[in-house]
Parts: C-alpha cells; structure tokens; sequence
C-alpha cells in the first residue's frame, strides 16, 4: 500500500514530521513503513522561468537561444528543445541544480544529474529547460506534458516560483505493509487515521454531501436483484447524467501519480481515486447497455464465457460470481466488467456501482479466471460492508464538484442489513494482566478513542467502528492499547512460575551423539531435500517392484525433481558428493541426519512413518572397512557393539555386489553399508569409489545406553596364544571368529586379526590370516593347561572349517 | 701393607675415572676395580692370609675403600648422563613452525551450528525440545492456528500438499497443538524443525528451510514476560549489548502480536551495509497465544494464557555467519562446510 505524505496530510493536516520520523513512528505503532522516496530528492534549484526571447544559433540549426526571465533576473539558455514559442512559462534549472534523470526518460541515476552554466557550441548557457522527463516523472503522470520536448506550465502559473512545487513533487512516498487483518489500512482514509491515532493529531476525514442536481430518481431508473447473497452481501447503484469526460483536475491527478495510478479521464480517475481514498473498489458501466434497466447479481454456469473490458474472453464456471442485467452479463463481480458496457467517450448516462462480495470467492475466481485486479487484490480481503455506501457518495460529491456530470437523486442499495456496531466489555484489569502493564482505565479510554473506538461508560463496553472487523474480543483490544502505549514501553520480564527442568529427549540425544562420532570419524555435516525426482529409483538400480519406489507425491510440486517424499536417503548424500567430486574437492565425506517418509499405505490416508537415518558416504582416501570402523565408532558409543554382525547378503542392487552387508544388531536389521555399484556411480558421474553406510535410527534409539557399568581392570597376567592359518578364501572372517570365540570358553579375553594375505606362497583357492588371542583369568594367574584345553577346542573347531595350521 | 695397597687402588682408580671418557669406560673401571674379579675383591680373597684378630680392621678399610670410590664413580656417572641428555635435546631441536598434522574432523552444517545455540540457551532456561511431523494434517498446520478453510494466509504460505488433507508443513507452529493437545501444564518448549514452501530456489529463498517454534504457557504469563525472554535470548545469541524492538504486527494464531528486531550485531546499531543502514534486523515473529487456539486444543483460556514465537534457523544462521546465497546451505561443498 502505497501514500503520499501530502495526501495523508489531507487529513491530518496538522502532521508536521521528517520523513524519518514519519516512518519510524509508524512503523512502532504497527503500520509497518518498508520504504519512502521523496520525488524531490534529486530536484534543486528549479523554478518556473517565462520564455521572453527565442534566437536561432549561429553555429548550429538544432539549437535556439533564449532570454528566460526567472522572476529575479533574466538568463540566456541554449536549449534542443522545439515545442516552446516566446511567452511560455517552463521550469529552468539553475547553475548548481540538479535534475532526476535525462531527457530521454531512461533509468535514473543514483544521485541525480547536476546542471552547471557553461557553453553551447560557442554560446553561453546559465542553465536548463526541463522535460518532465528531466524530473524524474513520465507523462503517465503528468498526462499534459508534450510527448517530446520541455514542460510548459499553465499560464497563469506564477514566474521565479518553485517548479517543484507547482508539480507537486515536494512530497514523499511512503510504501507500506499491510497486514491481511487491517483491511480498513488499505486505504488512504485508514493510514491517515493510523496516523493520527500515532501522532494524537486530529483527524479530518472527507465531509461527503452530494448535491443532486438531476431530475427523477435513481430507483426509477435501475432496480437491482443480488440472487448469491452469500457471495454478495451489499450492492450499491447510482447514477449520474449529462457526463461531460475530461481530464481530472491536477491535483487530482497528481495525487493518483504519486501512489503509481496513471491519470486517464475524470470519471476514470473518480474511481480510482475513491478506490485509493475508500479502499472500495467501484465500477462504472454505460448506462445505455444495461437492458431491462435491471441489475442482477448471480452466479455464472459452467462453461461459460465473457469478455471483460481488456478484450479477452474469459472462462468462467458456477462459482464465479456475476453482475448482469436483464438479459446478458455485464461484468465479473469484483474482477472485471465486460466489454459489453464499458464507459466510452460518447457515454451521457453511467451507472456507478460499489459492492461488498465475499473476500475469499473473489480470490478463488481471480484465480481460476486468471485475472488478478486491483479491484480483486482489496475484495478478496473482506470489505466493510458499511463503507460502500460512503465511498459511492464520494465518487458522486467529487463527480459534481469536478463537474464530470449531474448526479440523479437517490441510491439504490440492496443486501443483508448492515450488523450494528460490535461491543466488547472494556476489561483493563486483564488487559493488564495480559500485557504484564500498569495502565489505568482512563488512559485505555483515550487510546481507544484516537482509533475512533469509542468507549460506553454505562455499560463499561468499547464500542468498534464497522471498519474495524477485525476487533472482536478482550486480546484484540489489548494489542490496540499496547500499540499506542507503545510496546517499548512494556516491560521486560521473566516467566514467574512455570517450573519445568527442560532438556532433550532420549531420540535426540542419540542422534546427537551420532552426529558428534560422524564428525570425530571425519564426516562433515550436510543438508539436503526432503523431495526429490522419482528418477532417483531408476539411478539407483531399484528393480520395478523395490518397496523404496512406494513414495508419496506431492500433488502440487515445484517440479518433477522435487515432486516425491524420499523413501531412501542415498540420493541426496551422492548428489552432494557428486557436487564435490565435480569441483575436484579431494577425500570428501559427508553425512546426513534427516528423515525417510514410508507411506503405510499409498494414496495416503494417514500420516506417513517419518524414520530418520543417518546416512554417511565418502570418496577418496578409505576404503569400505574405514566406513565400518565409522559405523562401529558410533554404535560403541552407544554400547551396541556386543550383538553387533554383519549379513552380506544385503541384497542392495545399488551397492557392489560382493562389497555390501547388512548391519545386524541382535538379529536384527538396523542399517547397509557397502561399495556403491559402478553402474551408480556413473549415474552420478562419480568416477572413483564412493563408500556409503545408513543406519535406521528409530531402531538404534531402542536399543542405545549411555550408562556404563565398570569392570575391573585385571589384576592377573595374560597369556596370549597366536594362531596362523591357512584359510579357504570363501570362510568368512566373522565366521571363523564366531567360532573361535564359542570354542574359548570365558577366559578367551579378546581376539584381533593382525595379518591376512592371499598371493605367492599361499596355495591357489586360499588365504592366510593369523590371529592373536589373549587368555586371562579375573581370579588367579591362568595355568598353562588351561589355555592348552581352550586351544585344543579351537584347533578342532578350525578344522571343522576346513581350515589348516600354517606350519 | 695391605692398607698401602688399598690406597693404592683407590688414588689408581680415581685417576681413571677422572680421564674416563664415556659411561662405558666408566662401567671398565668398575668390572676392573669393584667386580667379582677385580683389585679389590682380590684383596677381599687374601683376607685368609690376614691375622684373625686384624680381618675386622682390614674389612673396614676395605669397605672404605669401595663406597669411596662408588661415590666417584656415580657422580662422574650421573654427571656423564646429564651431558648425554643434553647433548641428545640439543640433536633434536625440530622447526615448530612446520605444518601441524591435523586429525581429520568433520564439520557441523551452519545450521546445526545455529539450532545447538538455540537450544543451548532455551535448555538453559527450562525449555524442552519437542518434535512434531513434518508431513502434517491441515488441522495442525492451519485450522487449529486460527487458520480456517477460507483464510488468506493459506494462499499466502503456498503449501504443499499430498491431499486434501495431508501437507508438508508450512511452520513448526503445528508442533504448538500437539504439544498442548498433550494436556501437560505448564509447558515451556521449543520445536526445531523442517518446514516446507513452494518458493523456487535462489539466493535468499529455498523450498525447504528450518524453523524453531518456541510456546510458553501457563497461568500469569504476560507479554512482558515475551519481551524479557526474547531479550534475553537475544543478548545470548548475538551479545550482551544486543537490543531488542519490538513492532506490532498480526500473526493469526496469537493476539497481541509483534515482530522482533535486534540491533544490529555487526555495527551495533549505527547502521551498516548488513543492516542495510537500518541499525535493526528483523530476526523473529511472536504473540501472545490466541485464546481461540487455545480454545481449540482444550486449553481454558479464562485459566491460562501463554506466548509463542517463531524464528527461521536459516536466517540466523545466513546473519551470523554472514553467509550470502542460501543455496550454499544445500549443496554441501566440502569447503563451505569446513568452514563451521
């Protein structure tokens, strides 16, 4: 929403601010000020100057000389210009001035273009005529500006005045933010009363009387039918005879230009300029179109079409809301009228409309009709239906007083009856409470009463002006009370009681501490989408039937690449790594701590299972048993290492088939990790090895500890025993330590593979390993023949497995 | 005679041990003189020859004789070593302005960085953290935050959604209903989370972003009382000198509403390229909570009352760390990671 000062100051005429100060204040009394441009900011020293003399240049055929009196003196400036004949009356910038832009009208530079006195192929120049290109403004604006060449003022303009003045650019525009509560602010009646109310200043809205000079009456000549009253509450008509169209008067049209309306023709600019001052949104239609002297206000048909005003034809459907007449549609409600009965410049009778329809029906039809107006754009907020009536006899006060035309006796409304004004008990003491303030009664009183809430003593009630629908109970009144209070002057405290000890919850603990372990093995923390392409599935190999490719679509994405709700978190940790690894970052790792979306059903009927999975992946130094080492750091960290196996039968078709495994704890699934297939990579365009490795956290969550319970460093030596073999190439690791283990009884203490090697010297089909096994006894230093019995029993267990003694 | 043979061997091995040249000499001199096969056991053996009543005598001489020079022979040692040490540190001086040989560390995302602040200082002052879904119903996300069917603000938030009536939530505010649909009063949480609008990517925009919500409620909670907390948070999070302001302003599920600035922190408020020359940077939206939400989810509002706030985790972390396109947020550009 935008407003000159000047404007605002038509009704508070007693404002006398800064710029700054305006903005600030407004902005802390909650009518939020994004920017202000003063259009004179780049304007200096200009004046109306009168064109005595023209003479032609000697040395050039396209330049003139002229004698300009500027009311102190008379100066010589060589101008380009033509338009111009001895008498005009131009503004003239001085030496030492400045203008907003050049002539042409492009973009206007930064701190404007200064005007020094100097020479002219020869012939000295003491300054410059202007366009009105030249201040910073367009003949949108200043419709009587020539099209090409110097502004010429009216003759009676007065010689030496300020230029800037006369066109009313000694103003500044303050663009505001409205919010969606206070449509009454998108005005500029509401913003000057916002004003007023922040500034204790009086208000002085418009007095409207219309003289009605014309014969018969208005409920003779229409009569009007609101079929849809849920979508049309309040339909006001008037008429207006012998229209005479010309332009809008200056100030009029100036006003119009600061707020970026574009003057056209008086009766035009009439309701835009009621439209701007109202905020009521008003059509006009050439009364000789209407048929049957009838206006009927009622829903379209499906299918239908019409051809608003802009020419274009227009789909419409049974919940677009209509104005028709006796026979045929002459108008969208609130968007658009037709074609059809569009005001031309041989109009002798309009018909003015201004109506109340309901907000959120016109914001659905301006989107399906695909027309967004600024009619629409106020509509869809829910107007007042109390203010129609007023905004309609405004137009007709300033169509006698532009003498645009002679207004018919009479107005025909129709609709619901206005609601009687709201009442709400005036409460201070919990408003009081509410806001944690001390501010008496009487004070609340005076606040109300600036925003034109007026307060009923007898029955201690706030009485709310229609335009303020969005007043309606005690918090409503407390926050009007805090704004001009003035919310800095609140206090600061703190909660009182509320006792609560605060915290986080086990889930997040557990994945805090699985970020920290990532971090300390080496992986770095990233961010990626929650939705992504249903390509991903096809990159990564998941067969046609993968349960992954049971994902939820979002049924209004911002594009096939964000249109589903991820089922498999690998994608986005390899989309990252792939920006890596395409920028020649080295030895990168990543993890992600986010969430997988399982539909339990598809289409969706309830909430999906949101799981989340920490997902890890490399490339670079490393190879897949540093992603284990990752993997088991944290689920040490969480004590969950002792019933930890791992299945290489993890079935991934988008991991290395003979490089994957499932992670197992108790007998149980918890998460993969393995090589990425090659086929994936190239998908990606990774050309080298990428190790991935996700944990479903839902399930380590069930089974974390943080406790540890001690046990005693041993008193006692150990004995170690090491065992080298010869081992078929398909025995797994796990498997000869699952046994050995089972096979040392309690004293086997630990353990640890210390070589394995496949190569010369070890027979085809086969590998060695060796490893070092530790034997102690809490109570007592082992006996020799102990350990020899434990060692006899996985001696026998090896060659179960075919495995032999390296001699 | 045996007396002259003994000082004979000390004044003798105290001479070699002064001209001894390194602790292996030193070790020599004592296998020579104290060993089992040295002078002095020698000496010790020939006791037979020696009178009975005189053997007591000679021993003590003897003795004498060998803790003398063990003493020498320590000292020298000890004072041998020290040299040797010496002498090896000074081999081993090493340049210390070489490169230090890091331990590769991951790095925390900026917005985790951002979230364990705000969650250091609300923990701090007795808040839980709570979660809530972020695939959502319309009646969390919307309806049960003053939000109905028809409301403007449901068009302004361009939602996704994947029914009717199932959506990716616009604001961690739905965490607000289940928290108080829970019954448990007081409550004093913070909800940090995903949220999800249909904005296009670019540099300051992202379809997927992070919100904290934070709700207080109990009885006796007064927007003062939002004022001092959100100050407090403020001074925590960016500084002791931060200020705060607080503008009017309308959120539909809290009454009276406001927006927060903080002074700005990089030129403390005389206003900046960063603040836009402003001195202020809008951070945060809050209210007291509306007696209608509170209605909704079986909260009495004529017994309690409470206040909410909303912050965006993106924001604070973009104005902290001074970080220029949100994007970088998302790709997970190892060097821009590094960095936090």
């Amino acid at each position: 929403m935008n407003s000159s000062k000047s404007w605002i100051k038509a009704y508070v005429p007693d404002l006398n601010c800064t710029d700054q100060e305006f903005f600030d204040a407004m902005t802390l009394s909650g009518t939020k000020t994004e920017t202000y441009e003063p259009l004179d900011k780049n304007l200096d020293k200009i004046v109306v100057g009168q064109i005595d003399k023209i003479e032609p240049h000697p040395d050039a055929d396209k330049l003139v000389i002229c004698q300009v009196n500027i009311g102190t003196e008379t100066i010589q400036i060589v101008t380009g210009a033509n338009n111009m004949k001895e008498g005009d009356k131009v503004p003239v910038v001085l030496d030492g001035g400045r203008v907003a832009g050049g002539h042409d009208g492009g973009p206007l530079p930064e701190g404007g273009i200064k005007i020094k006195a100097g020479k002219l192929r020869g012939v000295p120049s003491a300054g410059m005529m202007c366009s009105i290109e030249e201040l910073g403004s367009t003949r949108d604006f200043y419709p009587e500006a020539p099209e090409e060449g110097l502004y010429i003022f009216p003759q009676d303009t007065e010689v030496g005045a300020d230029a800037v003045e006369v066109l009313g650019l000694h103003d500044t525009v303050f663009e505001f933010e409205v919010t969606s509560n206070r449509v009454d602010c998108y005005s500029i009646l509401g913003i000057a009363r916002e004003t007023a109310a922040t500034y204790k200043l009086p208000f002085k809205a418009p007095v409207v009387e219309v003289k009605e000079e014309a014969d018969g009456n208005a409920k003779d000549m229409i009569s009007v039918e609101i079929k849809d009253t849920d979508l049309c509450t309040n339909y006001c008509a008037r008429v207006v005879k012998d229209i005479k169209i010309a332009p809008s008067p200056e100030w009029m049209q100036r006003r119009l230009a600061s707020v970026g309306i574009r003057p056209i023709n008086n009766l035009v600019d009439i309701t835009n300029y009621v439209m701007m001052e109202y905020g009521q949104p008003m059509h006009a239609y050439d009364m000789s179109t209407i048929a049957g002297n009838k206006i009927v206000v009622k829903r379209a048909n499906d299918g239908d079409t019409f051809v608003t005003l802009d020419g274009q034809e227009r789909k419409l459907d049974k919940d677009v809301l209509m104005i028709c007449d006796g026979e045929k549609e002459v108008g969208i409600a609130g968007i658009m009228g037709g074609e059809n009965s569009m005001i031309t410049d041989s109009v002798d009778t309009v018909l003015f409309e201004a109506a109340t329809f309901n907000g959120p029906n016109i914001r659905k039809s301006a989107k399906r009709v695909g027309l967004r107006t600024d009619a629409s754009g106020l509509f869809e907020k829910g107007l007042d239906p109390a203010n129609a009536l007023d905004a309609i006899n405004r137009a007709c006060q300033l169509v006698v007083e532009l003498g645009c035309g002679k207004v018919v006796p009479g107005v025909v409304q129709v609709g619901l009856p206005i609601a009687p004004l709201k009442r709400i008990p005036l409460e201070a003491d919990r408003i009081n409470k509410l806001l944690g303030t001390d501010i008496s009664k009487d004070e609340m009183v005076e606040i109300l009463k600036r925003e034109e809430v007026e307060y009923d003593a007898k029955t201690d009630e706030v009485i709310i002006p229609s335009f303020r629908q969005d007043l309606n109970q005690m918090c409503d009144i407390a926050e009007e009370v805090a704004r001009f209070f003035g919310y800095d002057k609140i206090p600061t405290t703190l909660p009182k009681n509320s006792a609560t000890t605060g915290g986080i919850s086990f889930k997040m603990r557990v994945e805090k501490k699985a970020r920290e372990v990532a971090q300390f093995c080496g992986f770095s923390q990233g961010y990626t989408y929650s939705f992504e392409s249903p390509k991903v599935f096809d990159k990564l190999l998941l067969p046609e039937d993968a349960k992954e490719r049971q994902a939820i679509r979002i049924s209004n994405p911002l594009g096939e690449d964000f249109s589903i709700m991820r089922t498999i978190s690998l994608n986005g940790i390899l989309t990252s790594l792939a920006t890596n690894y395409n920028r020649r970052n080295k030895d990168v790792r990543l993890y992600e701590m986010g969430n997988i979306y399982v539909p339990k059903s598809l289409p969706l009927t309830e909430l999906p299972d949101e799981r989340m999975q920490l997902t890890l992946g490399f490339y670079g130094e490393g190879d897949f048993y540093s992603m284990k080492g990752a993997v088991e750091e944290f689920l040490d960290s969480v004590h969950m290492l002792d019933k930890l196996t791992y299945d290489p039968n993890a079935g991934k078709p988008f991991l290395h088939p003979g490089r994957q495994a499932n992670i197992v704890y108790d007998g149980e699934v918890i998460g993969y990790l393995g090589e990425v297939h090659p086929a994936v990579c190239d998908n990606y365009d990774i050309d080298t090895r990428v190790y991935v490795a996700v944990i479903d956290m839902p399930h380590v969550v069930e089974h974390a500890k943080f406790d540890t319970i001690y046990t005693g460093i041993a008193k006692f030596p150990a004995v170690t025993r090491d065992l080298s073999m010869v081992v078929p190439k398909n025995v797994l690791a796990g498997d000869i330590e699952k046994m050995i283990r089972q096979r040392g009884g309690k004293k086997l203490e630990s353990l640890e593979l210390f070589d394995i090697y496949e190569g010369a010297q070890i027979k085809e089909g086969f590998k060695s390993m060796a490893y070092s096994l530790s034997f102690r006894d809490k109570e007592k230093t082992l006996e020799d023949e102990e350990v020899a019995a434990a060692m006899k029993k996985i001696l026998n267990g090896l060659e179960s497995l075919n495995i032999e003694l390296r001699s | 005679m045996i007396s002259e043979q003994l000082d004979k061997i000390r004044e003798e091995a105290l001479k070699q041990i002064e001209s001894s040249d390194g602790l292996e000499k030193l070790n020599e001199i004592r296998v020579n003189v104290l060993g089992k096969k040295g002078e002095l056991t020698s000496i010790l053996k020939s006791m037979k020859d020696v009178a009975p009543e005189d053997r007591p005598k000679v021993g003590q001489l003897v003795n004498e004789t060998r803790e003398a020079i063990e003493k020498v022979l320590e000292e020298t040692k000890s004072k041998m070593e020290a040299a040797a040490r010496d002498a090896k540190l000074k081999a081993e001086v090493i340049d210390v302005t070489l490169p230090a040989k890091k331990n590769k560390v991951g790095h925390r995302h900026p917005n985790t960085v951002a979230l364990e602040e705000v969650e250091r200082i609300f923990t701090g002052m007795g808040y839980e953290v709570v979660e809530g879904p972020e695939v959502e119903k319309d009646y969390y996300n919307f309806e049960a935050l003053n939000i109905p069917a028809d409301h403007p603000a449901k068009d302004e938030q361009d939602t996704f959604y994947i029914t009717g009536d199932l959506l990716l939530r616009t604001q961690t505010s739905s965490t607000q209903v289940h928290e108080m649909e829970k019954g448990r009063i007081p409550i004093k949480m913070i909800a940090p989370g995903r949220v999800f609008r249909a904005d296009e990517v670019d540099a300051t925009h992202s379809p997927s972003f992070h919100q904290v919500e934070g709700l207080v409620i109990d009885k006796d909670i007064t927007f003062a009382d939002l004022k001092g907390t959100l100050a407090e948070f403020a001074k925590q999070l960016f500084g002791p000198d931060t200020k705060t302001k607080f503008r009017p302003h309308h959120f539909p599920f809290t009454e009276p509403s406001a927006e927060m600035d903080v002074s700005c922190f990089k030129c403390g408020g005389k206003g900046c390229r960063f603040c836009k020359g402003e001195g202020w940077i809008e951070i945060l939206g809050c209210g007291m909570v509306h007696p209608h939400v509170l209605e909704m989810s079986g909260i009495d509002p004529n017994e309690y009352v409470g206040f909410a706030f909303g912050v965006g985790l993106e924001r604070i972390a973009l104005l902290k760390y001074e970080i220029d396109d949100m994007r970088l947020l998302y790709e997970n550009d190892i060097r821009f990671l590094n960095q936090f």
